[in-house]
């Protein structure tokens, strides 16, 4: 890419990186989505990134809008064209501004001395805002609309197109649509007038490459697939970045789980009193027959360790979303990460194994939404699923959401006329006796009214009957099952994804969002000389597949975004033999990966190989 | 001759539970006794009720009643999460949780809090024994101060008042009572099984091995010299009640409950109003101050809508909903996507 070409005729077209700076609280994220919106309906493929602080109002806030005509959805360490609504944070921000990149800011704001461009041009942001005829109180929000007016005409943004994502935003409200869209075209004709848009190195054009393409982000995918899964009970505790899963079907739930003939529910959300409880009450449900779940993050994940052990060993089907923020403890409230796997795959004490989905894309996050009750029910096991707040909390174009493919799978229950006829048919049944040599035994839930059909469930050692035992051959066969139980999940769980370039030596892998800057750097390193084969897990237990991929290849790379490499450690001791090939590529500082950071360190390391 | 049998022909037999491993002489077990005893003369069926608990000798009670029925015995201190999630399932069952001091007062007091306030349909029955007897004698949080153990040394805190904590939570039935009264304690148990919402009967339940100090209010002997019940209890079914017999104006109090059977409060000594949430705080301070054991039903308000009453669910138990009623119909999913911007 062409960094300084103020001078140049050669525009950049429809690869760069527009970085808002705001102060929370404040209003910008409708202008900023406002924008985003509009290049998206321009057919042009766009991604969103909203780095947030944990706080309320007043504290400094940035949105990133990557366009990419080759459809990359990572993120990228500079901005190429920065919109600095901050004071406080200028001199930071354009340390990050490509050189000959454009900056706007409000032209009350004192700037650096120096900048690395020319093209930097103040707004008269209050003089704009003053002259629109709109309320007082109602100024700075509005006011926003202008800095959008202005980076439209600038980069030649359809203002048909900003309308309609201003009327998108405001649904139906025609009155406020009408007051943004007039500021925004009031900063357009700002830009007209003052700017030269000639020396303007960076510009869109209409490419209709995602048409057909929705927005949505990660969370409000799982709480529709979610939906689509039949979920029946929700209990929750709020928590950044997963509580608007919960919200959003509130939004849903009322649309699409009303019973047609009575137009009552066929679902209940109950917010609890904190994780412990809204893990509990599921397991509850989960265990009377109902499809439950809860959505938390890693300090509610750490609460639910010991109910989700309960979980595994009475065999209740649940599931948990953990969108996945950094830790340990408070930690980053607001940042993302993927550092809760080691601890999820093994959580509760004692010999727990938990199954695990791990979504790279909002299609696999509705996907994964009802495919989880699947595996849930038929394994009768806890499924825990791994966003994570990048994923979860911004807005990310896909394929439209699939209808699920297969009907429900609600697993081994047996109700009143199947407890009859297996009394007939002098066929044994106990809670826990593994009937169809599957290690998955059969179960009955409360309200069956056959005598025959109750059992007492609980967390201590039982028996195939489910009676209480402390008898050393019963726990021991028990847990063995178990342990056969949960290798079945690895027919059932989402195979890796694994794409092949020609003669590639060496392999990487990763998991869960991490696979946006992943595919980016593949072509990057490509472009280098450096050949790769890709595989992205998507659930635990492992397949084969994985300790194949591993084999295969000389050198794996398992890029992932946590200090430990707990991706690789797993791989680790799932396959010791070929542990040796691994290499640990991860980071975490609260921000996604970038596709250079990982081409960076994968082509200085295969340099030095080859040296 | 016939073995006697209840109005659904099943006979005492059939609420029993597995054999039983609490200490002879447990206060618990006059507990189950009477939850087994209540059921039957309510004519409940052991399937439609459905057994919580959590950790502790009080929770383990629940395997040796009903083991016709349904259970689970949970984490210690998380049976209301467990109990209230499972009873979204079939709304149609009867409810029964069993605790103690500890797994309530200590460890579950958070869950405790907020099952009151959420009001399921629920007898929540505490086995307060004021000793920890799993783990062999520690101190739990209805303990009296100044207590000794053998190997704990003196308790230094104030207890909990389990009833005091109920009624601050909004449940809409509490009540006290102790295990060596078996007779007011089976009409409050069966009032509770009617009761609407969650019915919070804390029952003093000395523990034989660890606890039962002559001198301390958690002891037999202390509990027969200073119980006082605030009133005579009767509970009437719907069915019974044309055998009412007329008492005296002004000596007995009826409160209705939801599906119209009757508790029957005869007057004793004073005058109390268990409707009367100011009352009950009032009688709970002053027992305490004179280290007496009030019993009988402290607070009622048997209309305050339950959990079930806060959602418009559909009808029929949740737990029988064919896949066609849970899944969105397949053309729903073009809105969705075109909403997706």
């Amino acid at each position: 890419m062409q960094e300084d070409s103020t001078q140049s005729p050669h525009k950049i077209i429809n690869d760069f990186c527009v970085m808002f700076s705001n102060i929370n609280g404040t209003g910008s994220s409708t202008a900023n989505t406002t924008v985003m919106r509009a290049l998206f309906e321009m057919g042009i493929p766009v991604s969103g990134r909203n780095l947030f602080p944990s706080n309320i109002k007043g504290l400094p806030t940035w949105f990133t809008v990557r366009v990419s005509k080759d459809g990359y959805l990572g993120r990228v360490e500079r901005d190429h064209v920065q919109v600095l609504m901050n004071q406080d944070t200028v001199a930071e921000d354009v340390k990050k501004l490509v050189p000959g990149g454009l900056v706007l800011y409000d032209e009350a704001f004192s700037m650096p001395e120096t900048l690395p461009t020319s093209l930097a041009f103040g707004i008269p942001m209050e003089t704009l805002i003053n002259e629109l005829d709109i309320e007082k109180r109602l100024r700075s929000y509005v006011g926003n609309m202008v800095y959008v007016g202005v980076l439209a005409s600038l980069l030649g943004i359809d203002m048909e197109r900003v309308a309609g994502a201003i009327e998108f935003h405001f649904k139906g409200k025609t009155e406020a649509a009408k007051m943004n869209f007039h500021a925004a075209q009031r900063g357009a004709e700002w830009a007209q007038a003052n700017i030269d848009r000639i020396a303007i190195p960076y510009t869109v054009e209409p490419m209709h490459i995602t048409d057909g393409y929705i927005l949505c982000d990660g969370n409000r995918a799982a709480s529709l697939g979610t939906i689509y899964g039949g979920v029946q009970f929700v209990s929750w505790y709020p928590i950044t970045p997963a509580s608007n899963v919960i919200e959003e079907m509130n939004e849903f739930l009322p649309m699409l789980r009303k019973d047609p003939e009575t137009g009552r529910m066929t679902c209940a959300v109950v917010q609890a009193e904190d994780e412990l409880s809204a893990l509990g009450m599921i397991i509850g449900a989960g265990w009377g027959g109902l499809r439950a779940m809860t959505a938390t993050s890693g300090p509610g994940l750490s609460l639910m360790a010991e109910h989700l052990g309960l979980a595994y060993f009475a065999e209740v089907p649940v599931v948990v979303w953990d969108v996945q923020r950094v830790g340990p403890s408070t930690g980053l409230p607001t940042r993302t990460a993927q550092n809760d796997l080691l601890f999820a795959a093994n959580i509760s004490h004692g010999d727990t194994e938990q199954v695990i989905l791990m979504p790279g894309s909002i299609n696999e996050c509705f996907e994964f939404g009802w495919k989880a009750f699947d595996i849930a029910e038929r394994l009768q096991t806890p499924v825990l699923v791994m966003s994570d707040l990048d994923l979860g909390m911004n807005p990310w174009m896909g394929k439209p959401f699939q209808y699920p493919d297969t009907p429900m799978d609600r697993g081994k229950v047996l109700w009143e006329e199947d407890i009859e006829r297996w009394t007939k048919e002098g066929k044994l049944w106990g809670r826990y006796l593994d009937v169809d040599g599957d290690a998955i035994p059969y179960r009955t839930v409360p309200g069956n009214r056959h005598p025959g059909a109750t059992y007492f469930a609980r967390g201590t050692g039982h028996d195939e009957f489910a009676r209480y035992s402390e008898d050393p051959q019963v726990w021991q066969d028990n847990l063995a099952r178990l342990k056969r139980k949960y290798r079945q999940a690895r027919a059932l769980v989402p195979q890796p994804i694994v794409e092949r370039q020609k003669n590639a030596r060496i392999g990487i892998i990763t998991w869960g969002s991490t696979h946006m800057p992943v595919g980016e750097a593949r072509d990057q390193l490509a472009a280098k000389g450096i050949a790769t084969d890709y595989l992205r897990v998507r659930a635990l237990p492992f397949t084969m597949e994985v300790v194949d991929f591993m084999q295969e290849h000389d050198r794996t790379y398992v890029v992932e975004l946590n200090r430990d490499g707990q991706m690789k450690e797993l791989l680790t001791l799932e396959a010791p033999q070929h542990a040796y090939k691994l290499r640990q590529l991860s980071k975490v500082d609260g921000l996604a990966m970038t596709a250079e950071w990982i081409t960076q360190r994968i082509w200085e390391d295969e340099d030095g190989c080859h040296a | 001759m016939p073995d006697e049998t209840n109005d659904i022909g099943l006979e005492r037999a059939d609420y029993q539970g597995s054999p039983n491993t609490l200490c002879k002489g447990c206060g618990h077990n006059a507990i189950i006794g009477q939850i087994m005893s209540a059921c039957y003369e309510l004519n409940l069926r052991p399937e439609e009720i459905v057994r919580y608990s959590g950790i502790g000798c009080s929770s383990k009670a629940p395997t040796y009643m009903l083991k016709r029925s349904f259970g689970f015995n949970g984490l210690h201190g998380r049976m209301p999460s467990l109990a209230l999630g499972a009873m979204f399932a079939d709304r149609t069952l009867t409810n029964i949780g069993m605790s103690g001091d500890g797994d309530t007062a200590s460890i579950g007091i958070g869950q405790f809090k907020h099952i009151c306030r959420r009001n399921p349909p629920m007898l929540y029955i505490v086995g307060n024994n004021g000793v920890y007897g799993l783990t062999k004698g520690q101190f739990s949080a209805t303990t009296e101060a100044g207590v000794s153990f053998k190997r704990q040394g003196t308790s230094r805190y104030l207890p909990v008042d389990i009833c005091m904590e109920a009624l601050a939570s909004n449940a809409s039935f509490v009540a006290r009572s102790f295990a060596g009264d078996p007779k007011q304690l089976r009409q409050l148990i069966k009032a509770a099984l009617r009761h609407q919402g969650i019915s919070v009967i804390d029952v003093i339940s000395p523990c034989v091995s660890f606890y039962n100090f002559a001198k301390n209010l958690h002891s037999y002997e202390y509990a027969r010299e200073h119980e006082i019940p605030l009133h005579e209890l009767e509970f009437v079914p719907t069915d019974h009640q044309i055998m009412i017999k007329d008492f005296e104006a002004g000596t007995v109090r009826n409160v209705k409950l939801h599906d119209d059977s009757i508790i029957r409060l005869k007057k004793l000594d004073k005058e109390y109003d268990p409707t009367s949430r100011w009352q009950a705080f009032k009688v709970l301070e002053e027992a305490e101050e004179h280290h007496q054991l009030v019993t009988g039903l402290i607070y009622v308000d048997p209309d305050i809508p339950s959990t079930f009453d806060r959602y418009d669910l559909v009808e029929e138990p949740l737990n029988r909903l064919g896949n066609g009623r849970l899944r969105p119909p397949r053309e729903s999913i073009d809105q969705i996507n075109q909403m997706m911007l």
